[in-house]
């Protein structure tokens, strides 16, 4: 099924190449540009002809019950699967109440999932309430898929409790190639990975579909990133995305959808492409898309019954543009403070002294980014320089630090490695200080400190304090910077 | 059982003054609706069941189904006056309103208070001049001045919100972040208007303006400069009643309150 994608680029797409050369400065030249293509649909004037339509734009028809989509048609669309957490939760659920009546009944019980996610393991009363609200509202709506928590004090006596909603999403199988997932949060756009259609959304929307289970959507035009050559050894998804963001800027995809293909692309496990399409929304993307292949079947074989049908971008269908990576040639990156676009060689920033190394969230803190940084740690031997914190998505996550083996050690899990190297204990998995939170979150940057991060945003104030200084970076990034106490290039020690 | 969407004829009409030239009065909650002498719109019945034939007069972009003379245009009169507040580019949905605050629910009344008194609080404090003074719990500035990107980051409704609880009428910005976009739309908090050059270089926090929305115009009295602005279009009459919701009854998508 991947043959299907697109090999070879007809004369209308554009090609922008953009490579680094390894020994010398770092060349962001861009080579060629273009003017996007939309004038080409001109020519189609009668409905019955049919044009060739990209991944997005048929998800979307599909969803619509359309035959034929073009970027800029507004159109509604069935939703499969609304996901909402802690924080937009009550709201939207406020919205719902207030606009369809105190006893309306949410469209579908089976497509709504309720994850608590964000400020759970806190005091803070308002925050814990509204972990409450979500449950009055489940129980009364006898919503099918809720991952409550009670007992703040020990994460592992919730059973159903999940921890990070995106990863929570992947893990339960709720994402499926083909389908429509909308969430109230902006990195919903990660399960794009599974070849769906996956974007943030408001309370209000959120509202809206509680009540109707439709949303009213304009179709986005894609920018497709092709990506082909053998992942080096020291390279993650998270430095292609930093790649990527840092050639096009936070807002070069703007209302736009981005396609990842390419031999590359196709070499990912599932948690590396999440990783990837996981920060779309950070180059402004509406929502970003991997084709579905036997890698993505494979995953979904024990995780989910329900019936899919995947969909592939026809060799006709327009792009916006077409941007090329020669992997081999990219180094690791982080994105300076404080934009995600701020794009740098770790390598070139070595001589920062940072005060703190988190390893977490959607974007960073997945069974492989923990077993990424094991391998660093492990390949070192040695101790971190700095506070390390380490806060697992989810629950499944948590159980796997402390059951894995990392390949290589002899055996030892992660969690055995994380401890000989002086790491803080794996914390209750959950959102954790990705966004800061209430002032006792665990890890919150409660002082301007230095930090370098696997999460995914790095603006002024993110992680708490406003001239809090973030680095973005991969896993092998964050724990290599972990033990020089500097940011480092993760090739000091993985050879 | 789903909720059923049905065709009422809505009757009632609303008056306000057209021109806004005070800055911020009362608070402005999500139910108000802020409209001018409305006719309603002629539109096909739904069945009882909500059908996508209805979204003609539910787009964001929608189009009218009467003659604009048999409609009085809501944003033809409508203006904006009162001081500007200025900031740079990508500002992020962080710096509009820091996540800690996110515990407040918008669609409670006192927090939707309480979150529009932090609007802004996120800025460096290289923005010597704050959106709100520290023991105030409103804006002086009914106008917001960006640069390209304005609200990136989160998909966080608070933040449009806390603006338009602020007080903020308008937010004036080179581009928007799409979501940030899209829900000060949907909740009707701002006007989220473009500019056609970059404002924010040549305005500086404090001056007075004047937005006139059916001229697309911003007049800067301090300077004396005028600007032409991106027409609202479409999205304006959505604003105008109150978010999707509001224009959703107000066009008999959906049934007005019984309650």
């Amino acid at each position: 099924m991947a043959s299907s994608l697109v090999s070879s680029p007809t004369s209308s797409f554009l090609k922008k190449i953009a490579f680094h050369k390894c020994k010398k400065q770092v060349s962001k030249k861009i080579v060629s540009v273009m003017a996007p293509q939309q004038s080409e649909r001109k020519t189609y004037t009668t409905g019955s002809v049919k044009t060739g339509m990209t991944m997005t734009e048929k998800i979307l028809a599909r969803a619509s019950e359309k035959q034929q989509l073009n970027p800029g048609d507004n159109v509604w669309v069935n939703v499969d699967i609304l996901m909402t957490h802690d924080v937009c939760g009550p709201g939207s659920i406020g919205i719902f109440k207030k606009e369809f009546g105190e006893k309306a009944k949410v469209w579908d019980r089976e497509k709504i999932v309720i994850i608590p996610d964000h400020y759970i393991f806190t005091s803070d009363e308002r925050a814990n309430r509204n972990v409450d609200i979500l449950r009055d509202f489940c129980g009364e709506q006898n919503i099918k898929y809720f991952y409550d928590i009670k007992d703040l004090s020990n994460f592992k006596a919730n059973p159903d409790y999940k921890g990070v909603c995106h990863v929570a999403l992947a893990q339960e199988g709720h994402c499926r190639p083909g389908e429509v997932l909308l969430g109230t949060d902006s990195h919903t756009c990660t399960a794009g990975a599974f070849g769906q259609f996956a974007t943030g959304i408001g309370n209000t929307d959120a509202g809206f579909v509680l009540g109707t289970g439709k949303v009213l959507l304009k179709v986005p035009p894609t920018l497709r990133f092709v990506m082909d050559g053998e992942m080096p050894h020291y390279l993650l998804a998270k430095d292609l995305i930093l790649q990527i963001i840092g050639e096009i800027s936070v807002a070069g995809a703007t209302y736009k959808s981005m396609e990842f293909v390419g031999t590359t692309v196709e070499s990912l496990n599932m948690e590396e492409r999440m990783t990837l399409c996981n920060m779309v929304v950070e180059a402004g993307g509406k929502n970003g898309v991997v084709p579905a292949d036997s890698t993505t079947f494979k995953y979904l074989e024990d995780k989910t019954s329900v019936p899919y049908e995947p969909v592939y971008s026809d060799a006709q269908a327009s792009f916006l543009s077409e941007y090329r990576f020669d992997i081999s040639k990219l180094e690791p990156l982080v994105a300076k403070p404080h934009s995600p676009d701020n794009r740098a060689l770790a390598r070139e920033c070595k001589d920062v002294k940072i005060d703190r190394v988190y390893i977490g969230s959607c974007t960073g803190g997945k069974t492989e980014d923990f077993l990424a940084a094991a391998k660093v740690f492990l390949a070192s031997g040695k101790k971190v320089k700095v506070p390390t914190f380490l806060v697992p998505a989810t629950q499944k996550v948590w159980m796997d630090i402390y059951t894995l083996p990392v390949p290589g050690s002899g055996g030892k899990t992660c969690s055995q490695i994380f401890e000989e190297a002086g790491c803080d204990t794996p914390a209750s998995p959950s959102c954790g200080a990705c966004l800061g939170g209430p002032k006792d979150t665990y890890a919150r940057m409660n002082e301007p400190k230095v930090c370098v991060s696997t999460t995914n945003r790095n603006f002024p104030g993110r992680m708490g304090h406003k001239e809090g200084q973030i680095y973005l970076a991969s896993p092998y990034t964050a724990a290599a910077s972990a033990l020089t106490g500097y940011v480092t290039d993760p090739r000091e020690f993985l050879c | 059982m789903s909720v059923s969407l049905s065709h009422v004829s809505y009757s009632a009409t609303f008056t306000s003054s057209a021109s806004k030239t005070t800055v911020p009065g009362p608070s402005l909650s999500p139910h108000s609706i802020k409209v001018p002498t409305f006719l309603p719109l002629t539109v096909k019945p739904l069945n009882s069941s909500f059908t996508p034939h209805g979204a003609r007069a539910i787009t964001i972009a929608p189009h009218a189904t009467s003659t604009p003379s048999s409609i009085p245009s809501d944003t033809s009169t409508k203006t904006f006056h009162g001081l500007c507040y200025v900031v740079g580019d990508n500002i992020d949905t962080d710096q509009i309103i820091p996540a800690e605050y996110l515990t407040l629910v918008p669609s409670n009344p006192d927090e939707y208070e309480k979150l529009g008194s932090y609007a802004l609080i996120g800025l460096p404090s290289s923005y010597a001049t704050r959106f709100i003074e520290p023991n105030e719990t409103k804006t002086k500035f009914s106008i917001v001045i960006g640069g390209a990107n304005f609200g990136c980051g989160s998909s966080r409704e608070h933040a449009p919100v806390a603006l338009g609880a602020a007080g903020a009428k308008a937010v004036v910005a080179e581009s928007y972040a799409r979501i940030f976009f899209r829900n000060s739309v949907a909740t009707g908090e701002v006007y989220p208007l473009e500019s056609e050059v970059r404002i924010c270089e040549e305005c500086r926090t404090g001056d007075v303006v004047t937005i006139e929305l059916g001229e697309s115009r911003l007049i800067n009295h301090t300077t004396g400069k005028e600007y032409k602005l991106k027409p609202i279009g479409d999205a304006g009459p959505v604003i105008e009643a109150g978010g999707i919701f509001a224009y959703a009854r107000k066009t008999g998508m959906i049934p007005s309150q019984s309650k």
